[in-house]
């Protein structure tokens, strides 16, 4: 045991008190006036709706992340961009609650802590999320598919006794025309091709009506023309919806922040964040550059 | 949102209702057993769905894809009526035609059913309970239980239970205490047997004790997130853990004879064809009953959420299910039809002992499941009776080669058939439609 190990270990484990003493019902600070806690209520009034404070993730020594920290604004689109390794997905991870990170807060609104939930209570408080992979039940139908995502009591019995009801029946055909699937919906999940999967699952995420969307690479795989759709559609949802969009392809980052040239952009590098401004300003930043754009 | 995109999803509602419809029907018909009403009715829900579908086309845009979701409702619904009129020709058979052909046909009739035949298909049936118990496990949610037979075993052992205080001072020894009892020199009954008497209690242990068991053991594997082979590992260990539990004397469960000379069943001689008869239709009922409940399990959203687990657990998971109730509901509800089939299982072979348990024996129950075919309801059903139809020949014919025989059945299915038996029934009418 070297002292550093040692230090290590015990800021560790002051964190982990810290985290098991929990943030009560305040969240972990003082109560701001005039304001009640409310169980379940995503707390906005300080206008971040996802807030990420010194998180580190270490896998056997390997930092993922490094005390990342971030915030989302409500019904902001955010587009993060990194290399490869860059912790992009592993934040991800964090946030959805597959990965507990091993210091650092995450906070859903100001209330909230993500820290605190297991994977399926942060999606049903929502927060939904898409993976890079797209993932869909291939066996259902797309119909089925959409039914399943919908927002709904998520319990064994209820689930026994489910019936759709006209108004859900309307959401569904609704839904299934945005993703330009209406003449699949009997369609097996799994024939469909890779750019009509993606908009499936981005389709079960809209179900869900979820807060805040998560997007890994949503467009991996699309045509020029199923890209642009999609652009559209993120950008129909901003505002409404939080939006946190991973992306490789520029192109597609380039058509999110043509709308307004300050929206702001996010490059992550080695798990933490190396620059953060309009795109202009991060294309143009020098450290950007040399380990991203650097060509 | 918008307005609903009225024609293409006309069929789809028609098709959601009219599941919904026979999910109640189900119920009924398995409560009241009148499936002859239902199935009239069917026939002319039939008609109408075509003609609404008809209709559907006329007004569509998207004409291609309407035709093809009201044929696909229409296949659904010949599928349905189909397996209404097996039920019910099932049932017929069971409670009609096997007691008349066994106790009223003479013994010299081409026509009668000997008292082997009635003791071999009771046999089967049990065994067909255990491989839908697994079908919905394994076919549906993607587990593969290579301990099913402990849930097996621990049904039969609490019948066994019953059945060993019904014999009475009608043992060898002419004691209150069961024979093997006596044999050890136990003067009292031990704690576990407290209940042997009552019928009634034996029925809630049937139910309680493998319900119990596959609770906790199910409760602490799938909160650990065991998935795959490492479950199927562990399960087998528990099966045989359990195995060698109840081998020991010690623990009162009669060691390796087990329980077996049974005498009365309910105060009635177990051996009078008329039991025999009782105890066969009883277990048919309760597979049919079984059946239609899986059935019933696996149309609801419940089933289609336990397709979903076995295809993307952590899209479920992301979608806001907790995996953990859903595996576990279905898990519990699997050991609990298990441990039925064992209770049942007893009385007519009239032995129960720890070979039960042997991981062969949990391993065989994904046999007959994997041949009939994972992921249809009668596809194990038809399994169950075509391996176990052929073991009870081969070993009459050729003894030395039945292992082999299963071995080489397995993996021939496994290579060529992977739907199993089913998969290939329906493949081979489907090309006939196409033809």
């Amino acid at each position: 045991m070297t002292p550093e190990l040692m230090e290590a270990g015990s800021l560790r484990r002051e964190a982990m008190q810290a985290r098991k003493a929990g943030p009560g019902s305040s969240g972990g600070r003082e109560a701001s006036y005039g304001r009640v806690v409310q169980e379940g209520i995503i707390d906005v009034s300080h206008g971040a709706i996802l807030y990420l404070d010194d998180i580190t993730v270490s896998f056997d020594g390997f930092k993922a992340l490094n005390d990342l920290s971030l915030s989302i604004s409500a019904g902001e689109l955010r587009c993060i961009i990194g290399p490869n390794g860059a912790g992009k997905t592993t934040m991800m991870d964090v946030i959805t609650g597959k990965t507990r990170p091993d210091a650092g807060k995450a906070f859903f609104g100001s209330t909230i802590d993500l820290l605190r939930m297991r994977e399926n209570q942060i999606a049903s408080i929502g927060i939904g999320r898409k993976f890079q992979k797209p993932t869909v039940f291939e066996k259902l139908s797309v119909f089925e598919n959409l039914e399943l995502a919908l927002k709904d009591d998520r319990g064994v019995k209820s689930s026994m006794f489910f019936r759709l009801n006209g108004e859900q029946l309307d959401r569904i055909g609704a839904m299934l025309q945005l993703i330009h699937l209406k003449g699949s919906a009997q369609r097996i999940a799994g024939l469909l091709s890779h750019g009509q999967k993606q908009w499936l699952e981005i389709g079960m995420l809209l179900m869900q009506d979820p807060k805040l969307l998560l997007l890994d690479e949503p467009v991996a795989g699309m045509t020029d023309e199923e890209t642009q759709r999609t652009a559209e559609l993120f950008l129909s949802l901003e505002g409404n919806h939080s939006l946190v969009v991973v992306e490789h392809d520029m192109k597609f980052i380039h058509e999110l922040t043509r709308d307004n040239a300050a929206k702001k952009v996010t490059v992550l590098h080695e798990g933490s964040v190396l620059a953060e401004g309009s795109l202009a300003d991060v294309q143009g930043n020098d450290k950007v550059v040399e380990v991203y754009l650097g060509r | 949102m918008s307005a609903l995109p009225g024609a293409p999803l006309t069929p789809t509602l028609s098709r959601k209702r009219e599941r919904e419809q026979e999910g109640e029907e189900v119920v009924a018909s398995a409560e009241e057993g009148e499936a002859v009403v239902a199935s009239a009715e069917e026939g002319e829900a039939v008609v109408a769905s075509a003609e609404e579908g008809e209709a559907v086309v006329a007004s569509a845009e998207e004409g291609e894809a309407v035709v093809a979701s009201a044929e696909y409702s229409l296949s659904r619904l010949r599928e349905r009526v189909g397996v209404r009129a097996g039920t019910l020709l099932a049932a017929l058979a069971i409670c009609i035609l096997a007691p008349l052909l066994n106790l009223f046909v003479p013994q010299g009739s081409v026509f009668h059913m000997s008292d082997y035949a009635v003791a071999l298909v009771a046999k089967i049936m049990c065994y067909a309970i255990c491989a839908l118990a697994m079908d919905l496990i394994w076919g549906y949610t993607g587990i593969l239980s290579l301990g099913h037979g402990v849930f097996f075993a621990l049904g039969g052992y609490a019948m066994g239970m019953y059945l060993m205080r019904q014999i009475g001072r009608d043992g060898n020894y002419q004691s209150d205490l069961p024979d093997f009892m006596v044999f050890l020199d136990w003067k009292k009954l031990p704690w576990h047997w407290a209940v042997s008497d009552s019928f009634f209690a034996t029925l809630l242990l049937i139910v309680l004790v493998p319900g119990l068991l596959a609770f906790v053991f199910g409760f602490f594997a799938f909160r650990s997130r065991i998935k795959g082979v490492y479950f199927s590992i562990i399960t087998q260990a528990m099966t045989f853990a359990t195995m060698l539990l109840f081998f020991r004397n010690e623990t009162g469960f009669g060691g390796n004879n087990g329980f077996t000379d049974f005498k009365r069943v309910l105060g009635i001689a177990i051996a009078k064809p008329s039991t025999r008869m009782t105890l066969f239709v009883i277990t048919g009922l309760t597979l049919i009953g079984f059946f239609l409940f899986a059935r019933w399990l696996v149309a609801s959203k419940f089933g289609r959420v336990l397709q979903a687990i076995r295809d993307a657990e952590s899209r479920v998971m992301f979608t806001g299910y907790d995996p953990l109730r859903y595996k576990l509901t279905i898990w519990v509800i699997s050991a609990v039809m298990c441990g039925v089939a064992g209770a049942l299982y007893v009385p007519q072979v009239g032995i129960i002992n720890p070979s039960e348990m042997s991981p062969a024996a949990s391993i065989e129950i994904a046999i007959w499941t994997a041949v009939g075919g994972r992921a249809s309801l009668i596809g194990p059903i038809v399994g169950a009776f075509f391996v176990n139809g052929a073991k009870s020949w081969f070993t009459q014919a050729f003894p030395e080669f039945w292992l082999y025989f299963l071995g080489a059945l397995f993996i021939a299915v496994t290579l060529f058939l992977p739907q199993g038996i089913i998969g290939l029934l329906r493949r081979s009418t489907k090309k006939e439609e196409r033809a």
